[in-house]
């Protein structure tokens, strides 16, 4: 086999991904089509009701979309107090020690950790204590699935900050340290400002993460296809009507799946297309 | 003044070490008492015919709960599909996402292999229920029915990005001397590829699967609304199949059942943790 026909090959392999993805938005925008039509990009996207008994059947994301939203917003908020100090523990205090490679196997095991068992442990230890705390009386809703996600998404963004803050260069800090900056204004006014980039951009992606998670929030949100009252109410995000809706679906009600499915997947991908320019940007 | 002003920017700094350090070990919280909560619960159900037999009928279970006894049956229908459907996504995503991380490694300047880089990106970061609707679309809907070949094309699309991206990784940190060295002896570009580059990046390759393997295997989603789920021990990879995340998701739902979640799920989070355990090791092993 000469070089021509080996490089022809390596080409090959490398197009079998622009086919996907493109086979990817081609198979849901061609299934969606139908609910666009139907009820109009705006109106799909801004109604809130979803009715699927016959004759009377509406389909309508808003209540996915906000759910979707509202969870991925809970869990980012939750998160940060947890994997900010996780990144600086990593990244500045302990650096290169033991004790942070102790911690960064711990969060490299709450990455691992299948989302369905997130799920598990959520419904059954998580939901006893918010039942019990009479946060909610079912237990499950909005805040559940966002406590459980939070804790799902600190691995992602506590790691790559952590590689950020440990990029900044020594000279910087000891010059801080000379003038008598203290530990922490150095990591204030010396390590913030200068990693500050990449550890927005890792958060981006960790939103990436949240926004798609499926099976944890699908076992944990309540399953309502009403717009959430508030926080602690039940309710569905635009992944988790997809799981609990999509194998008795067809018809209007299969495309309008297909069309949340393809919002969802924008979303996501514009996320994560921003977030990784961030980082390469962060990065120079 | 100026004293008091010193002492509480110190203050301050301590405050901070102390935050710092008992807020990170509070994330060690939720993995204790996960782990803690699977193994207690999940040891007990543990015994040769819980790996040998598979899952019982709701009836059966039932009975066996009114007698007080432990569910008889096991998992071994969906300890059976994950390594097929497993082995069947490796067996197209391996060849296919190391050639084309080879490509995207030797072509980075070129403008299509910017492309094929975002897309890889993008395709990591998809939402695994799309990629399990949109396997429903391609596969499930022209063969008229749920199989072990649909599921096998979603952790296929799943594991893809994972091992472009470990391949091309590991390529670029490869020293060019290497390369020059294979090509000044004469080799041709595809034996310098394959019999000197492939073999040294070798170890972050392996690595790199071994944490798709990791990734995928306990993936629910994507699996629901293609391989579907089946009780008995089945090979063929036409028909419906189980996945070991499919029987926790069944036993979730199905009252009767519910005893045998915690066995299953210690069984994929053994499983899980140790790939990913390992394969960072070696990952650390081979880069020193």
């Amino acid at each position: 086999m000469n070089d021509r026909i080996f490089k022809i090959i390596l080409f090959l392999a490398a197009l079998v991904m622009p086919v996907v993805c493109g086979g990817i938005v081609y198979a849901l925008a061609n299934d969606a089509y139908d609910a666009f039509n139907h009820f109009g990009f705006i109106n799909f996207i801004t109604s809130d009701e979803w009715n699927y008994t016959q004759g009377n059947e509406h389909y309508g994301a808003l209540p996915f979309i906000t759910g979707t939203l509202l969870t991925t917003l809970l869990a980012l908020v939750f998160c940060i107090p947890f994997s900010l100090p996780v990144s600086l523990f990593v990244g500045e205090y302990f650096k290169g020690k033991k004790i942070a490679s102790i911690l960064s196997t711990v969060t490299d095991l709450l990455a691992g950790i299948p989302s369905i068992i997130y799920g598990l442990w959520g419904f059954y230890t998580l939901r006893p204590i918010i039942m019990s705390l009479n946060i909610s009386p079912q237990g499950s809703g909005i805040l559940t699935a966002s406590l459980v996600l939070a804790i799902m998404i600190v691995p992602y963004a506590a790691s790559l900050s952590a590689e950020f803050i440990k990029m900044v260069p020594d000279e910087l800090k000891e010059g801080a340290y000379s003038l008598g900056a203290t530990r922490a204004e150095v990591i204030r006014k010396v390590i913030f400002p200068i990693a500050g980039s990449g550890v927005f951009s890792s958060y981006i992606l960790a939103i990436g993460r949240a926004l798609g998670e499926t099976m944890t929030v699908t076992m944990l949100i309540g399953n309502t296809n009403q717009l959430p009252a508030s926080i602690t109410s039940t309710g569905n995000s635009m992944a988790s009507i997809i799981a609990n809706q999509f194998g008795e679906a067809d018809g209007l009600r299969f495309s309008s799946l297909i069309a949340i499915g393809l919002i969802l997947f924008l979303i996501t991908a514009i996320i994560n297309v921003v977030g990784k320019v961030l980082i390469k940007r962060a990065r120079i | 003044m100026k004293k008091i002003y010193i002492k509480h920017r110190l203050l301050k700094d301590k405050l901070l070490f102390v935050m710092v350090s008992l807020l990170s070990a509070l994330t060690a919280v939720p993995l204790l008492a996960i782990l803690g909560e699977v193994l207690i619960k999940g040891y007990d159900q543990f015994s040769w015919a819980f790996f040998t037999e598979p899952t019982p009928t709701a009836y059966k279970a039932m009975k066996a709960v009114a007698a007080g006894e432990l569910i008889p049956g096991g998992i071994a229908n969906g300890i059976v599909g994950t390594l097929i459907m497993l082995g069947m996504a490796s067996l197209f995503a391996l060849p296919i996402g190391i050639m084309c991380g080879i490509y995207l490694a030797e072509n980075s300047k070129k403008k299509f292999a910017y492309i094929v880089s975002y897309i890889t990106d993008l395709l990591q970061g998809t939402p695994s229920v799309i990629i399990g609707i949109v396997t429903y679309i391609w596969v499930v809907v022209p063969m008229k029915g749920y199989s072990a070949i649909a599921g096998s094309v979603a952790l296929f699309i799943m594991m893809l990005p994972l091992i472009i991206r470990s391949t091309e990784e590991t390529m670029k940190i490869l020293p060019s001397s290497l390369k020059e060295a294979g090509l000044a002896l004469g080799g041709n570009y595809m034996r310098v590829v394959t019999k000197v580059q492939l073999p040294a990046a070798f170890g972050g390759i392996f690595t790199g699967t071994l944490l798709a393997i990791s990734r995928v295997i306990g993936e629910t989603a994507p699996l629901m609304f293609t391989a579907l789920g089946c009780s008995i021990i089945r090979w063929d990879i036409d028909k419906p199949i189980s996945a070991v995340p499919l029987l926790i998701w069944e036993f979730f739902n199905d009252p009767n059942l519910q005893d045998l979640i915690w066995g299953a799920s210690l069984f994929l989070l053994v499983f899980v943790l140790t790939l990913n355990l390992t394969a960072k090791k070696l990952a650390k092993k081979w880069n020193s």
